[in-house]
């Protein structure tokens, strides 16, 4: 652990100045996963600047076209437990909290979430080789334990996956992310924000090192009456994801009109196909067709051995949280199965 | 180590000044002078010579940091005591009226809901502070929002009961 300077900011514009200056200064936002990696000798920032005094990044609110901004301060607990979030978007508010612990998603903030790092074992130990922390240091986790770890989008260089909850949710809403720099805003599609690794899996997403995210916005359409979170792991609560499933749907006269289905905990980022959407559109929301869009989903998944059981396991993961979103009053707390 | 005294010596070019900061703990001000990196667990245990409050992991997995900051029940080993400048916060040390023990430490004593004892402060911290947030009703949801404090001893099926016991008698302010 090194030692690192402190300073607290209520205006965007001195954050973005002091990260502009030195690539070890970094934000801090409510702290729990950038302080755990410092304490493990993962990062060695300079300095830390804490962007908590920017009330403007607290707020959720409703935009114009209808739909919801959640400020990136905004912490997971106020944001899955907003009266907006419960209802309009149910699907966000039960990964959210099927995500960490009560304690921690107090703390967790809307941005630090979506840029939380993997926690990939050879990642987190400071003492082995590791592409995304040392590029070109090697990927032990390929030929090593690697139950945790990706079966779609991995490259020669890296199989580490994304560990959120809620971004698997916001990927399935199509959110989009808002960020700020000197030059001006910009507005990233939620699909295109996590990237998958390649030859360069140092970097997680596409915000660029001088940008602060400010917030999320999610469109009109929540998938209110059909959806679904299902996350299956080691045990029942305050576990990753081995594999997760958002599904948001859209019935109509009992046929699929619209349909979302984002897996999490099997790649860099949140895993969206969207021709096995479109199989689904107009057919009967049974198990036979839902199994049919699994195979879509994971045509080419590839399992590096611990983890080659992800690849029947996601697919049947799929075809139950389909059918619990059809029947979203049989959820249960900690997005287990419900039927 | 090498690595860490290297870590260390490039540091030296480092302000090591420490900062101010005002927390008022368990209704007492105190005014504390740390340095940036002292986390709030270390703040309350070593600054504050309060030892109620438990480090488990000091990785955020345990819970046996848990304090109740402006309401919210928090990992105090995940956030910087600077960062908690001019919060109120409750350690187990502040749970009882006096002498006269909270209703859920009594219920704890009444159910068994311990063995070591280590995890307890987080646990009662955690329980209180879920009550009042008012999220949970049945038992599986409580079982739910109580996750991020763990047992070792494995009293979890005690420590649920006697919420439970206070969820119903509704005296858990
Ligand atoms: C024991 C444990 C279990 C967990 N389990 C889960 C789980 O099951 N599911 C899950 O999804 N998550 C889990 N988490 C992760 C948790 O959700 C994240 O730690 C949290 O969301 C990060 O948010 P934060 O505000 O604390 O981020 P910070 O730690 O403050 O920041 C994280 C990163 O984001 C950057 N940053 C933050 N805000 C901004 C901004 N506005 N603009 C630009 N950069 C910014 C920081 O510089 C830093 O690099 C777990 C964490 C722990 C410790
Ligand atoms: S000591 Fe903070 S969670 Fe374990
Ligand atoms: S009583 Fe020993 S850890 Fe809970």
């Amino acid at each position: 652990m090194n030692n690192f300077s402190y300073q607290k900011v209520s205006e965007t514009a001195d954050a973005l100045d002091q990260i502009s200056k030195c690539n070890l200064t970094q934000i801090i936002a409510g702290g729990t996963n950038i302080i755990d990696l410092w304490k493990y000798n993962l990062i060695q920032p300079k300095l830390l600047i804490d962007i908590n005094g920017i009330e403007k990044f607290k707020r959720i609110q409703q935009t114009e076209d209808g739909g919801l901004f959640l400020g990136a301060l905004a912490t997971n607990s106020d944001t899955a437990y907003h009266m907006e979030v419960e209802k309009n978007y149910p699907l966000l508010s039960r990964a959210i909290l099927a995500g960490a612990s009560a304690q921690i998603r107090n703390s967790a903030t809307n941005g630090g979430n979506i840029l939380q790092r993997t926690r990939c074992y050879y990642f987190y130990d400071a003492a082995s080789p590791c592409n995304k922390r040392k590029p070109g240091s090697g990927c032990p986790a390929k030929n090593g334990l690697n139950r945790m770890h990706a079966i779609v989008g991995t490259s020669e260089d890296c199989i580490a996956v994304f560990p959120s909850d809620m971004c698997v949710a916001l990927a399935a809403l199509e959110a989009v992310v808002h960020v700020v720099s000197s030059v001006g805003k910009r507005e990233i599609k939620f699909s295109a924000f996590h990237r998958l690794p390649g030859n360069t899996p140092e970097i997680d997403n596409n915000l660029q090192p001088n940008e602060i995210i400010t917030g999320i916005s999610l469109p009109p359409e929540g998938f209110a009456e059909n959806y679904s979170y299902l996350k299956l792991r080691d045990r029942n609560s305050y576990a990753f994801a081995l594999v997760s499933v958002a599904t948001g749907m859209k019935l109509e006269n009992g046929l699929i009109q619209k349909i979302r289905i984002v897996l999490g905990g099997i790649a860099h980022k949140p895993w969206r196909v969207p021709e096995a959407e479109d199989f689904l559109i107009g057919k009967n929301p049974t198990a036979v067709n839902f199994a049919s869009a699994a195979e879509l989903i994971l045509k080419d998944a590839k399992g590096f051995g611990d983890n080659d059981f992800k690849i029947e396991l996601s697919k049947r993961a799929i075809v139950r949280n389909c059918i619990m979103a059809i029947h979203p009053e049989t959820l249960r707390p900690g997005a287990q199965p419900s039927l | 180590m090498k690595a860490e005294s290297t870590d260390r010596e490039n540091n030296n070019d480092f302000n090591l000044t420490t900062s101010q900061v005002k927390l008022k703990i368990n209704g007492n001000c105190l005014q504390l002078n740390v340095l940036p990196w002292v986390s709030l667990l270390d703040a309350i245990r070593d600054h504050c010579n309060l030892t109620g409050t438990k480090k488990g992991c000091d990785h955020g997995q345990c819970g046996a940091c848990t304090v109740i900051c402006d309401g919210n029940r928090i990992l105090s080993c995940l956030t910087l005591a600077v960062m908690k400048n001019k919060s109120e916060i409750t350690t187990i040390e502040g749970i009882a009226d006096g002498d006269e023990l909270h209703p859920l430490q009594k219920a704890f004593i009444k159910h068994d809901a311990f063995q070591c004892g280590y995890c307890t402060p987080g646990q009662i911290c955690s329980a209180i502070a879920m009550l009042k947030e008012g999220k949970a009703n049945t038992r599986e949801e409580i079982k739910e929002q109580m996750s991020g404090n763990l047992c070792r001893c494995g009293a979890n099926t005690n420590i649920i009961d006697a919420i439970i016991e206070i969820k119903n008698k509704g005296n858990y302010e």
